[in-house]
C-alpha cells in the first residue's frame, strides 16, 4: 500500500468518525474515560521529564554563559523560553506518542483482530465514532494541559537547580522569569500542543483500527504509529515555527 | 427470511465467491457448511455487511440490503445478533456490562430495566451468577453463551453465528447447539450459522448450505444429506470409517423406522 493510499485513508477514516451518536451519554462517559486515561496515565512521567529538562537547561545554559557582561538572570529567560517554545510542547508530545500513541494503536488493533470493531459494526454502531473521535477528542483536550504542567515544572525544575547549584537567587530567577515576557510565546507552545495532541492521537488510532493479520502485526503497526507520529510532530514544528514566528 | 441471488466475492485474484444463491428460513436453523477456506465466512460477512459482494443482492424480508443508504442499514443492524467465533466480548467490560451494552446505547430503558433484560437472558444461557465477570476469568463455552446473551438482548429477527463450536468439547458444542435451536425457534429468528461440526450439521440443520471452492454445491437438510449422492458432500460430511457407519445406521432406522 503506498503513501497516498494511506493518506486517502486516514482522511476518510477522519470524515467518517462524525456521525451523530446512538446514545450521546455513552460516548461522553468514553471521553471522560479517554480523558482520565491520557491524563492521568501519563502525568508522572510528564512531571519527571518536565522537571528534569528544566533543570538541565538551567546547568546547561549556566555552564554557557561565562561573560560577566552578561546579567545572570538571562539564565532564567533562556530557560523560560526553551521550555515554553519548544522543550514542553514538542519533547512531551514525542513522549507522548510513545505513551498514549502506542496504547491507542495496540488496544484499537486487539479490538480488530478479536473482532470487537466487527461486533461494534454489526450492532449499527459507528465504530470510528465510539472508538476514535473520543480519543482524538480527550488527547486535543487534555495533552494541552499536560504541556502547561510540563511548561510550569520545567521552569520550576530550573529554579530549583539554579538555587540550589548557587547560580542564581530565586529573587534573580523570578526577575528573570518576568523580564521580556512575551505571552505570545504562550499561544505558540499551545498552538503546537493542540497540533501535535491531533497527530499522536489519530496516526496511531488509523494504525490501530486497519491492523490485519494478528498479535504480531499489533506490535508492527503499534510500533509504526509512534515512529510516523514522531516524524510528523517535528515537520509540523517546522512548520508552525517557520509560519508563526 | 433472507435472500441472496448470484452473489459474487473476489479477494485480489482469488475468486472467493463464485455466483452462490440461496434463501434462509424464519425460525429455522439455517446451516452455510463447508471446508476451511470454502467461502463460509466471507459469505456471512457480505450477508451482515461487514463485506461489500462484487455483485449479486441480497434481500432482508423483502427490501434489498444492497441498495440500502448508510442509515437504513444501521437501524436493520439493530435487528441482527452475532456470534463470534471467538465471541468479540468487550475486554474491559463485565459480563453483565457486555450484554448490557447494546441496550444502553439503543434503549431508553431505566438501569433497573436493563438489569432485568439483562439477568433474563442470562438465564435463558444458564449463566445466573456470572454478572460481575470478567471474560477473562471465563471458559470459551462460557463466553460463547455470553456471546449468544449479548446478540439476542435485543430481540433480534436475524441471528448470525460463526462457527460457534470451534475451541469446545463436544458435550459443550451440544449445549451451544441446543441452546441456538431453542432460541431459533422460541423467538421465530432466522438463524445462520457458519460450522463444519457434523454433529451440528445432524442435529440442528434445518436447511444447510453446502459450499465448495466458493460455490453452492448442494442445499438441503440434515435428513437429505444421508440419502444425498452427492460425493463431495459425502466425502465433506462423513469423512471418517466412523462417520460412514453412522451414515449407514442413520439410513436403515429412516427407512425401518
Amino acid at each position: 500500500m503506498n503513501f497516498f493510499t494511506h493518506f486517502g485513508r486516514y482522511f476518510l477514516m477522519i470524515k467518517g468518525m462524525f456521525s451523530r451518536p446512538e446514545n450521546p451519554k455513552l460516548y461522553w462517559k468514553e471521553f471522560m474515560h479517554q480523558c482520565a486515561e491520557i491524563g492521568l496515565g501519563s502525568i508522572g512521567i510528564v512531571s519527571i521529564i518536565s522537571i528534569f529538562m528544566g533543570a538541565v537547561s538551567a546547568l546547561q545554559t549556566a555552564y554557557q554563559i561565562t561573560n560577566p557582561l552578561v546579567s545572570k538572570y538571562i539564565i532564567a529567560q533562556i530557560i523560560r523560553d526553551t521550555v515554553i517554545l519548544e522543550f514542553s510542547p514538542t519533547l512531551i508530545c514525542v513522549v507522548l506518542a510513545g505513551v498514549v500513541g502506542s496504547k491507542i494503536a495496540s488496544e484499537l488493533g486487539n479490538m480488530r483482530v478479536s473482532e470487537q470493531i466487527d461486533a461494534l459494526e454489526i450492532m449499527g454502531i459507528n465504530s470510528k465514532t465510539y472508538l476514535i473521535l473520543p480519543k482524538i477528542a480527550a488527547a486535543v483536550v487534555v495533552v494541552p494541559m499536560l504541556v502547561v504542567i510540563s511548561m510550569s515544572l520545567g521552569i520550576l525544575g530550573g529554579r530549583i537547580t539554579t538555587s540550589l547549584a548557587g547560580i542564581l537567587t530565586t529573587d534573580t530567577y523570578d526577575k528573570g522569569l518576568v523580564e521580556l515576557f512575551k505571552p505570545y510565546n504562550v499561544f505558540f507552545g499551545l498552538t503546537k500542543a493542540y497540533t501535535y495532541s491531533f497527530i499522536i492521537s489519530s496516526i496511531p488510532a488509523y494504525f490501530g483500527y486497519y491492523v490485519k493479520g494478528g498479535s504480531l502485526e499489533i506490535g508492527i503497526n503499534s510500533t509504526r504509529s509512534v515512529v510516523i507520529s514522531c516524524i510528523v510532530i517535528l515537520i509540523a514544528d517546522y512548520i508552525l515555527a517557520a509560519l508563526l514566528l | 427470511m433472507i435472500e441472496f441471488k448470484n452473489i459474487f466475492k473476489k479477494f485480489s485474484d482469488k475468486q472467493v465467491l463464485n455466483d452462490v444463491s440461496h434463501t434462509m428460513l424464519s425460525g429455522k436453523t439455517n446451516l452455510i457448511i463447508g471446508t476451511s477456506g470454502s467461502g463460509k465466512t466471507v459469505l456471512q460477512k457480505c450477508l451482515v455487511g461487514l463485506f461489500e459482494p462484487d455483485a449479486g443482492e441480497i434481500i432482508y424480508e423483502g427490501k434489498s440490503f444492497t441498495q440500502m443508504t448508510e442509515d437504513e442499514r444501521k437501524l436493520l443492524r439493530q435487528q441482527i445478533g452475532m456470534l463470534f467465533q471467538g465471541s468479540a466480548l468487550f475486554d474491559s467490560l463485565t459480563v453483565e456490562d457486555n450484554i448490557k451494552f447494546p441496550l444502553d446505547m439503543f434503549t431508553r430503558d431505566t438501569h433497573q430495566q436493563k438489569l432485568k433484560r439483562v439477568n433474563e437472558v442470562l438465564d435463558r444461557v444458564n449463566l445466573i451468577g456470572s454478572n460481575k465477570k470478567f471474560p477473562s476469568e471465563i471458559s470459551g463455552g462460557m463466553k460463547k453463551r455470553v456471546g449468544i446473551a449479548r446478540a439476542i438482548v435485543l430481540n433480534p429477527k436475524f441471528l448470525f453465528c460463526d462457527e460457534p463450536n470451534s475451541g469446545l468439547d463436544p458435550q459443550t458444542s451440544m449445549i451451544i447447539d441446543k441452546l441456538i435451536s431453542d432460541i431459533t425457534k422460541e423467538n421465530n429468528i432466522t438463524t445462520i450459522i457458519n460450522t463444519h461440526d457434523m454433529n451440528s450439521v445432524m442435529e440442528i440443520g434445518d436447511n444447510i448450505l453446502y459450499l465448495k471452492d466458493g460455490k453452492k454445491e448442494w442445499a438441503g437438510n440434515s435428513k437429505d444429506i444421508i440419502f444425498s449422492d452427492n460425493q463431495n458432500l459425502n466425502q465433506f460430511i462423513f469423512a471418517s470409517e466412523f462417520l460412514q457407519g453412522a451414515k449407514r445406521l442413520r439410513m436403515m432406522e429412516e427407512k425401518n423406522p
